[in-house]
């Protein structure tokens, strides 16, 4: 399928164009999200895409899908109550840095508890865009924000460890940059049974990138290039990950389902109901 | 004959003090007269103070709280003290012997072994609420609530297991006032 | 259910009773005293009849998960108290503009804060209609027994179905605690009212079209409609617009979708108040204590009689105001220090004066204090 088959296909093109700055990584990070579902041939009409608020979240108006914009922080709470009222569905969540791990961390942990069967998907830029470049949990410290005037002190999360942590089965990072790994890790997060979490390393140059001389889009897609080493590299040359950020996928390991559970419970009942 | 009863059964968390108040209510309904059962209790599920109430009424039920008993049960001492000066001065109080109670009264008293004839007949003083309930049954009279409504009652509220032993600890009850 | 069933059930079970008759297929809840029993209960009857029980992580996400599976075609609740309650505020708004149907019970305790959690209050009256930020509509009923919590809270489903819009169920832990004998409606007696849905093709729908009745109608997600669903101001293809005058236009219909159409949830009783010169105003637990007073003050010789709103939003402007043209004085009873009594003076001040009695210790007002402050303590 061509380029434009596909945007004919998943996106609302009426929508378009997005609301996102010019070199802004959302927009290819959006893409891999639909490459992903295109890969694995879902059905559109069993598709639902959350999101909670920020430059993040407007992702999904875009997408020809069930989708659903909502409160800021609550994207994983409003989507596990539509995995539990359907679980046929697949349900994907788009978040942002802020969104998901300092507004939303409360959710984001418990539904990776759960691991119910969402596929969570962060685009992060280490700032808040929407706001006008606010420092978020991802922010490094003695980085710049309109917050931060004198440098950041806040110690930033990693997203990744503190999904897996929290029980996530499925975790993995790439960036804007190393899209195809982007790409495959979505797929294999949708086809793990449980809660996946893929971490896509987004870039902002209007706030985060002006803020922090880190030049334009250019500069900040080549940062990624130079600065990314894969886990697999690691795995085999340790030397190569000093000092570099980890990409790729992180851990894979499946657990009961949150709703498969459940439904146990549903159908010690069957019998009884049908009397 | 009663127009209205209202009863406050009073003693420590843990006692079964509500379940008491429910079965008697939940007989009340089954033998077609209107009842409302209410509680107060503080943040702790054991120990404390637990009060639970009953109104028997033929007529409708509005105001759901018992202002001024017409029986109280108190099956402690510090339940006793507390709720003791609320008691309708023609009225009944129901004691367990280890309470020192005021005998210079014009309401009705009796002090009844009911903790010691759990120990003792039924071998755990988990039953006390259901001697209560036997007691005060054997109060309120037949003519209010039958006996066969009252056990019903009782195996429907009690935890399945415990059946037979509650319908002992009834009869016990019935019989400190019967003797 | 056959007719002649009955039990001696709690206020707290009544409404999940109620619920499940009323098609609740979806609870998502935090515990909190005094509603807890009606997340307790929902997880043990839900999974009988297919339904789906989920203990939240808080009250944010409890009604974000109701908002959420009421979207995916359940029937949805969530229960809580004060606390809770003001923890949902930002979703209630969120659930009125995007118009997903929900039920909220809030069974009310003594508050601010952590207050008295095992004590009744009604200081959440004013927060049932302004708790989330911006205009919006409010629907919030308030029973006054075991009987009413059963069929209001399967009424508030009606009116969320019916309308797509939250609806609170008002509770008091008076009433939430208290036993009494619940009769069981036979179920084909019972009216189900369910959302409207979509009959045209997936090309044609639009999402927040309103029909003549000023609601649109309802897909769920997985129908094959693929729509969008938003909390911003959205245009009626449920896209996010910053044009004025559609974003007004939508504040205006979801508002008056329900005020153009407060006849059909005005609920309300009325006792002794046919030759009545003074009216007492009470709902929730506190109506009960009215009526007894209501009774002992007519043995004085004074004719008073009670007016008792089950509707509390939207308020019942007209009856009220119809109440204050027939009557001398109106008392206002209401545990916290006089919420509703300001809707009450704002349409009946210039027809009849307007007393408040009022309480906020954790006691539910007595028969005797309103026949005090009705008698002046004359006795």
């Amino acid at each position: 399928m061509n380029c434009s088959d596909i945007t004919k296909k998943y996106y609302r093109v009426q929508k378009l164009t997005h609301i996102w700055c010019p070199g802004c990584g959302h927009g290819t990070l959006m893409n891999t999200v639909i490459r992903a579902i295109d890969k694995l041939g879902l059905n559109k009409d069993d598709v639902v895409v959350v999101s909670g608020i920020g430059c993040s979240s407007r992702a999904p108006g875009y997408m020809d899908f069930n989708t659903l914009h909502t409160t800021h922080g609550r994207a994983l709470a409003f989507a596990t109550g539509i995995k539990m009222a359907n679980p046929k569905l697949h349900v994907i969540v788009i978040m942002g840095d802020g969104d998901s791990s300092a507004i939303g961390g409360n959710h984001l942990i418990h539904a990776a508890r759960r691991n119910i069967d969402i596929t969570t998907i962060v685009f992060n830029n280490n700032i808040y865009g929407m706001t006008g470049g606010q420092y978020s949990p991802t922010t490094p410290t003695a980085d710049f924000a309109t917050t931060a005037p004198f440098g950041n002190i806040d110690v930033p999360f990693d997203l990744c460890k503190l999904a897996q942590g929290a029980g996530a089965t499925f975790v993995g990072r790439a960036t804007a940059y190393h899209a195809p790994l982007m790409q495959k890790l979505i797929e294999k997060g949708l086809q793990n049974k449980g809660f996946s979490f893929i971490e896509g390393l987004s870039l902002c140059p209007t706030y985060y990138g002006r803020k922090n001389k880190k030049g334009n889009a250019f500069n900040m897609h080549s940062y990624f290039k130079d600065n990314c080493v894969d886990l697999k590299v690691v795995q085999k040359n340790p030397e190569k990950g000093e000092n570099k950020i980890l990409i790729g996928e992180f851990f894979n390991g499946p657990k009961p389902e949150y709703t498969e559970s459940y439904q146990v419970i549903v159908d010690k009942f069957k019998e009884l109901r049908r009397d | 004959m009663f127009d209205k009863i209202e009863i406050r059964l009073s003693g420590s968390g843990g006692q079964g003090i509500i379940l008491a108040a429910i079965i008697l209510a939940d007989a009340a309904i089954e033998q077609g007269i209107n009842a409302i059962q209410t509680q107060s209790y503080g943040p702790e599920a054991r120990g404390g103070a637990s009060k639970a109430e009953v109104i028997i009424n033929k007529n409708e039920i509005n105001f759901p709280k018992v202002v001024t008993p017409n029986i109280l049960l108190c099956l402690t001492q510090s339940s006793y003290d507390k709720y003791v000066a609320s008691l309708d001065k023609n009225g009944i109080l129901i004691v367990d012997e280890c309470v020192n109670i005021n005998m210079d009264a014009d309401y009705k008293i009796y002090k009844l072994p009911i903790l010691e004839t759990a120990q003792s007949k039924l071998g755990t003083s988990m039953v006390a609420n259901i001697i209560s309930v036997g007691a005060l049954y054997a109060i309120i009279g037949q003519d209010v609530i039958s006996k066969d409504v009252m056990i019903s009652s009782i195996t429907h509220r009690v935890p399945p297991v415990t059946v037979n032993k509650n319908l002992d600890a009834f009869e016990e009850g019935i019989k400190l006032i019967k003797g | 259910m056959s007719n002649n069933t009955y039990k001696l059930i709690q206020g707290n079970e009544a409404c999940v009773e109620g619920a499940l008759a009323a098609g609740m297929r979806f609870y998502a809840g935090y515990p909190i005293t005094p509603s807890t029993e009606i997340a307790e209960i929902s997880a043990q009857k839900l999974p009988v009849v297919d339904g789906k029980f989920i203990q939240m992580e808080d009250e944010i996400a409890s009604i974000a998960a109701i908002i959420g599976g009421s979207l995916a075609g359940l029937k949805s609740m969530t229960a809580t108290s004060g606390p809770g309650f003001s923890l949902m505020q930002e979703n209630i708004g969120y659930a009125a503009i995007a118009e997903i149907p929900c039920v909220i019970v809030n069974v009310q305790r003594g508050g601010p804060s952590t207050g008295m959690p095992t004590s009744p209050a009604q200081g959440d009256v004013m927060q049932a209609k302004w708790g989330t930020h911006g205009d919006h509509p409010a629907v919030a009923l308030t029973p006054n027994s075991v009987q009413e919590t059963y069929e209001y809270t399967i009424k508030a489903f009606n009116i969320a179905e019916k309308y797509r819009t939250p609806v609170i169920l008002l509770m008091d832990e008076t009433v939430g605690h208290m036993r009494e004998k619940l009769q069981f409606n036979d179920s084909s007696e019972i009216e189900i009212i369910d959302r409207k849905k979509p009959t045209c093709s997936p090309e044609e729908y639009m999402a927040y079209k309103p029909d003549e009745d000023m609601i649109p109608k309802m897909a769920s997600f997985g129908e094959g409609y693929r729509y969008h669903v938003t909390g911003l101001t959205h245009g009626e293809d449920g896209f996010p617009t910053n044009n004025n005058e559609i974003s007004g236009k939508l504040i205006q219909r979801i508002t008056d979708k329900i005020e153009k159409n407060i006849d059909d949830m005005s609920y309300y009783d009325e006792y002794k108040m046919e030759d009545a010169e003074i009216a007492i105003v009470a709902y929730g637990g506190v109506s009960r204590s009215a009526k007894s007073a209501v009774d002992e003050i007519r043995k004085k010789g004074i004719k008073i009689g009670l007016f008792r709103p089950i509707t509390i939003w939207p308020f019942l402007e007209k009856q009220i105001k119809s109440v204050s043209e027939k009557v001398d004085k109106i008392y206002v009873a209401e545990m916290n220090l006089g919420q509703y009594s300001l809707e009450v003076e704002r349409v009946a001040c210039k027809s009849c004066t307007v007393n408040k009695i009022n309480k906020v210790n954790g006691e539910l007002i007595t028969p005797q204090e309103i026949i005090d402050a009705v008698t002046g303590g004359r006795e």
